[in-house]
């Protein structure tokens, strides 16, 4: 038997979330540097998944293959396609530098009680985050992969509502009521949609008899398992509704900003570059390969959803007076690029979502990494407390800019070649959809130069002159993400490549091909 | 009506005295029920003969010992192969020896004998005159507040009798699943719930609102014995029997005519729909279906709270086991007349349960709402009617039970200078304060709200999927509808305990001795590993899925 290198890297930072957590209350520091470790050999693992990865073999490999509950028909099997691999190794890049970035921001304000570990839960929490969402890629048994699904809400709950921001405009009892308010919310919503769709993982067994997503993809494609086709369309929207809680989809989006504004920055982005992603990876490989027919009946209200939530999140980012609240709107926005590239069935349409996933990930941790970084300093997350920040800091408003042109999908840097696939991929099917989407990138330009303008330009306020520029570990954050965007803007090719083999495989389930270049016949 | 009819009405034909033979009976396979009715009668002996102050330690070993002998018993006659290759209905056929009764018998005697734990704990409370000081009042005979309780507490009696009343409501819940004709079914009925009735009136503190709860339980509950009572009376008039097994062909119409007196009422529907509906509604009484619920939260509040834990759980493990019984072997020819009506009380019963969960305010309440909550999830799995069904209601009780022990010792521990602090507002940051305690009882919360890796939602994915199978798709939507409700109030009672500021009066969590200890750690175990490796337990729950007839 060889080595279970899937398992693995989703154990390993279970192990050590379990160890972090074990550190005594007075060792901080150790329980810092265990979970930064426990992430980074998680990353090379992650690597070791991508270099033993071969983008032209198998659809699924590295598959792993055991019993676990027989009576529900439900087994221990993973494997990796192009696209999760792309999103596993996201997750492992990301996680190293929100452990980082949150370094001092589960520091207890007093160090009175000794059984009260504040520091030693964040992280040990979001090793544990790391854990669910690093095996939801992997699953490919559909049990498997909603308990995880689901379990994962835990601790992610208890990341939002048990830390937060120090500083609070209406002093920390208001601080911890807002928050508990949006971790609850948070739950709220997504357990509903996990409970919905656990309605409809229930009904699929009851239809195909086992959870494999292999086994019942084939049984479809050769006609052993014929679905009613309301079966299959009520079935479908069990499972995509989960999905469009989690992505999230406008208009069950409301989660999303009352989350990312009260959790800490790193928080923010292990929420929107992480955890969501789960959901818009699980339509590309349960919704479609599951129920091909469905989906493409759904299509047109799908789309029609992610463009609102493309020109309603943008709208709703221009006129935020919270810099994380805007960066959660903007957020939404893209999430609607993503869905929308993922419904237009196309290849190109679904390389871009992929692609975009990746992008989304790294440019929304590095605008809101610095961001945090930024709000850490001055005690407020209002743009309106902020003014001429560029004298001086110059290097955090530097980034900062980088990261804010990087959501806006500037040609050069990486969201801008996915923003683009999804453009033209949706445009080669539904031309209208496609040419209003486009307003969204203007509007994601007025957002950002906006919030710019605002906190860094002009003259210098009073709050803000004896603001210190990045410290070291703040650079340690963010340089490598403002080298990956570069990279990956101008050479996107190592991803595209891992992506496209699945994204075609995919297609072919859905039984989809890419529309004929029409010529305008000379007469 | 012929002469001869009316006649054998009031006369018999004599016969030899001889030919009466001594009644047979198994004792091999009655040995659980029997070692628990042996020591409960030891006990009541040790009451009578053994000195005050060795009373406790006697009781406590002669009860875990008959625990834990019954429970050998039980594992016996399982590897015997009763259950899975063969069964017996023993004690000319009062008794079935198979499957379901098996594992009921064994999850009822394991909860038991954690709650027994809880049952003998002595260190909660503050000492009393020097003395060590259990739940349960000093003398129960003293009316609260006089002279003579204060005697009592003054002398530091405590009420060993509860080791032996324990050990009877056990024994006639190990009898309550396995009845297999009616009269037992009574018998064991009563048996189990006067113990019961008295338990929930022995409460040191708050004493009036216990004997409140105790004179609800024992009305309300004398109704539903009277109306089961009833029922069988009427389906006596019907099948002319009392067996399950005869009761069941003349249901079917495979057998006419069994006792010649009853030639008129034999095979009377009416009779069968009313008789029936009674001895189910007794039954829903006890597993506390909406809308039999009422008593559900009064007395949950008021009883002692180790008893509440062992209530909630035993009792309603050997209830859904009688009813299964009932509805499975008794009346399955009767199922499309007793599925749409149970489709309602589940429907009402998950609902109801989890709606009035949310506005409660005190902790033992809201659990008394969600163990009714829990009950329609259970009936959803009793609907299926399929042996899937059988085995995933088994299962649910076991991965419950242990849940609802669990998380009832845990409240035991969360005190203030007036004993238990059960209102929610004073549980308001303990997570700061003990954040293991905290810790385990929101393992306890996520496990009733069925999140995935916990006990509680394998088991509710085992009745779902039998619901569903059995074609009762809408009652499995209207499900996850209501777990999405009770996961409300479960978050909620999270978020107070890990999100608010601790109050500065707040109550303290206190050191419990090894015996809630291994309680709460057998429950936190149990939740656990049913959640992550189901399978073997999965597969015991299914091969004793088979009754015996």
């Amino acid at each position: 038997m060889s080595f279970p290198l899937l398992t693995a890297t989703a154990v390993l930072p279970a192990v050590g979330a379990i160890a972090t957590a074990a550190v005594p209350a007075a060792k901080r520091t150790v329980a810092k540097w265990l979970a930064l470790l426990f992430s980074l050999a998680t990353l090379a693992l992650a690597i070791t998944v991508l270099v033993r990865f071969d983008p032209d073999g198998d659809r699924y490999q590295l598959t792993e293959s055991h019993s676990w509950i027989a009576d529900f028909g439900v087994r221990y099997e993973l494997g990796v396609d192009g696209i999760a691999v792309a999103l596993i190794a996201l997750t492992a890049v990301l996680i190293p530098f929100i452990v980082l970035a949150g370094w001092h921001d589960a520091d207890p304000l007093e160090t009175g009680s000794s059984r009260w570990r504040p520091t030693q839960g964040f992280f040990a929490l979001i090793l544990a985050v790391e854990a669910m969402v690093i095996i939801s890629f992997e699953a490919t048994d559909v049990f498997l992969f909603y308990i995880f699904f689901e379990a994962m809400l835990i601790p992610m709950y208890f990341l939002i509502g048990g830390f937060g921001d120090r500083a609070h405009e209406h002093g920390e009892k208001a601080a911890a009521t807002q928050r508990s308010y949006a971790a609850v919310k948070f739950l709220l919503y997504n357990l509903a949609g996990g409970l919905i769709m656990l309605a409809a993982v229930i009904g699929l067994y009851v239809v195909a008899g086992n959870f494999s997503l292999t086994e019942i993809a084939e049984a479809r494609a050769s006609g052993e398992l014929n679905m009613a086709t309301s079966t299959e369309r009520w079935l479908f929207l069990g499972f995509f509704f989960a999905f469009a809680v989690k992505a999230p989809l406008w208009p069950l989006h409301t989660w999303l900003p009352n989350a990312m504004q009260e959790s800490t920055a790193p928080v923010a982005v292990l929420i929107t570059a992480v955890v969501d992603k789960v959901g818009t990876f699980a339509m590309l490989r349960f919704c479609l390969q599951l129920f091909p027919e469905a989906s493409k009946w759904a299509t047109p209200v799908i789309l029609v959803l992610a463009l609102i939530s493309i020109i309603y999140g943008a709208l709703l980012a221009v006129g935020q007076r919270d810099i994380k609240r805007l960066i959660a709107y903007a957020s939404i926005s893209h999430f609607g690029f993503i869905i929308m590239g993922i419904f237009a069935m196309t290849s190109q349409g679904q390389s871009g979502a992929t692609l975009y996933m990746v992008n989304h990930g790294i440019s929304t941790a590095a605008l809101m990494l610095v961001a945090g970084f930024l709000i850490s300093r001055r005690g407020s997350r209002l743009i309106a407390d902020y003014g001429g920040v560029q004298k001086v800091a110059p290097v955090l408003a530097g980034t900062f800019l980088i990261g804010g042109l990087a959501t806006l999908s500037l040609p050069g840097l990486a969201p801008f070649v996915s923003e683009f696939l999804v453009l033209v991929g949706t445009f080669t099917r539904y031309p209208v959809i496609g040419i209003i989407a486009t307003f969204g990138i203007v509007l994601a330009a007025l957002y950002t130069l906006v919030l710019y303008q605002r906190t860094m330009t002009g003259p210098v306020k009073p709050e803000v002159s004896a603001m210190p520029d990045l410290r070291v570990r703040e650079l340690v954050v963010v340089a490598p993400l403002v080298v990956l965007l570069i990279f990956l803007g101008v050479y996107p090719k190592p991803v595209t490549d891992i992506v496209n083999p699945a994204v075609k495989q995919t297609m072919s389930d859905v039984q989809k091909q890419d529309p004929r270049p029409e010529v305008e016949a000379a007469k | 009506m012929s002469a001869t009819a009316v006649h054998s009405l009031w006369t018999t034909a004599a016969d030899p005295i001889s030919k009466i033979d001594a009644p047979k009976i198994e004792y091999g396979q009655l040995a659980p029920t029997l070692i628990v009715v042996g020591a409960a009668i030891v006990g009541v002996l040790i009451e009578a003969f053994v000195p005050r102050r060795s009373r406790y330690y006697a009781q406590t070993f002669v009860s875990v010992v008959a625990l834990v002998a019954a429970f050998a018993a039980v594992v016996a006659l399982a590897a015997d192969g009763y259950g899975t290759t063969k069964a017996g209905i023993a004690a000319m056929g009062a008794i079935a020896v198979d499957g379901p009764a098996l594992f009921l018998q064994g999850t009822i005697l394991l909860a038991a004998l954690v709650g027994l734990f809880t049952f003998a704990e002595r260190r909660l409370d503050p000492a009393a005159h020097g003395n060590r000081v259990d739940s349960f009042a000093a003398q129960a005979a003293s009316v609260p507040g006089s002279e003579s309780e204060q005697k009592a507490v003054k002398a530091g009696f405590t009420t060993t009798e509860v080791f032996p009343l324990l050990l009877f409501a056990v024994a006639g819940m190990l009898i309550f699943p396995a009845a297999n004709d009616l009269l037992t079914l009574f018998v064991a009925l009563e048996v189990f719930s006067l113990p019961l009735y008295l338990l929930c009136a022995l409460a040191r503190r708050k004493r009036l609102m216990s004997q409140e709860a105790a004179v609800k339980y024992f009305l309300l509950g004398a109704f539903a014995s009277a109306f089961t009572l009833f029922g069988i009376a009427l389906l006596y008039g019907y099948a002319g029997s009392m067996s399950y097994g005869t009761i069941a062909q003349v249901v079917d119409g495979t057998v006419q005519n069994v006792t010649p007196a009853l030639a008129d009422t034999m095979g009377n529907d009416a009779l069968l729909l009313v008789g029936a509906a009674l001895i189910v509604m007794g039954l829903l009484f006890k597993v506390g279906a909406v809308p039999f619920h009422m008593w559900t939260p009064d007395v949950y509040q008021g009883a002692p709270t180790p008893v509440t834990g062992f209530m909630a759980a035993a009792t309603k493990v050997a209830a859904f086991g009688a009813l299964l019984r009932i509805l499975y072997v008794v009346l399955p020819g009767l199922r499309w007349d007793w599925r749409p009506v149970m489709w309602g009380v589940a429907i009402v019963t998950m609902l109801g349960g989890a709606i009035v969960a949310i506005t409660q305010t005190d902790i033992k309440r809201l659990l008394a709402y969600s163990s009714i909550a829990h009950a329609g999830f259970i009936l959803a799995g009793v609907i299926a009617t399929s042996p899937d069904g059988i085995s995933s209601v088994l299962f649910y009780l076991a991965a419950y039970s242990f849940v609802t022990i669990g998380a009832f010792a845990v409240v035991t521990l969360v005190r203030d200078a007036g004993g238990e602090a059960t209102h929610l507002s004073k549980w308001a940051g303990l997570g700061r304060r003990s954040p293991l305690v905290a810790a385990v009882f929101a393992v306890f919360l996520l496990a009733f709200a069925g999140i995935p890796l916990t006990s509680g939602f394998a088991g509710k994915f085992a009745v779902f999927k039998a619901a569903a199978e059995g074609g009762a798709a809408p009652l499995v939507v209207i499900g996850v509808i209501s777990s999405a409700v009770a996961a409300f109030f479960y978050i909620r009672v999270i978020v107070l305990m890990f999100f608010s500021e601790p109050r500065p009066e707040g109550p303290t969590v206190a050191v419990p001795s090894p015996l809630t200890m291994t309680a709460i750690g057998i429950g936190v175990a149990v939740t656990v590993v049913l959640g992550v490796a189901p399978q073997y337990f999965l597969d015991l729950a299914g091969q004793a899925g088979v009754f015996v007839r």
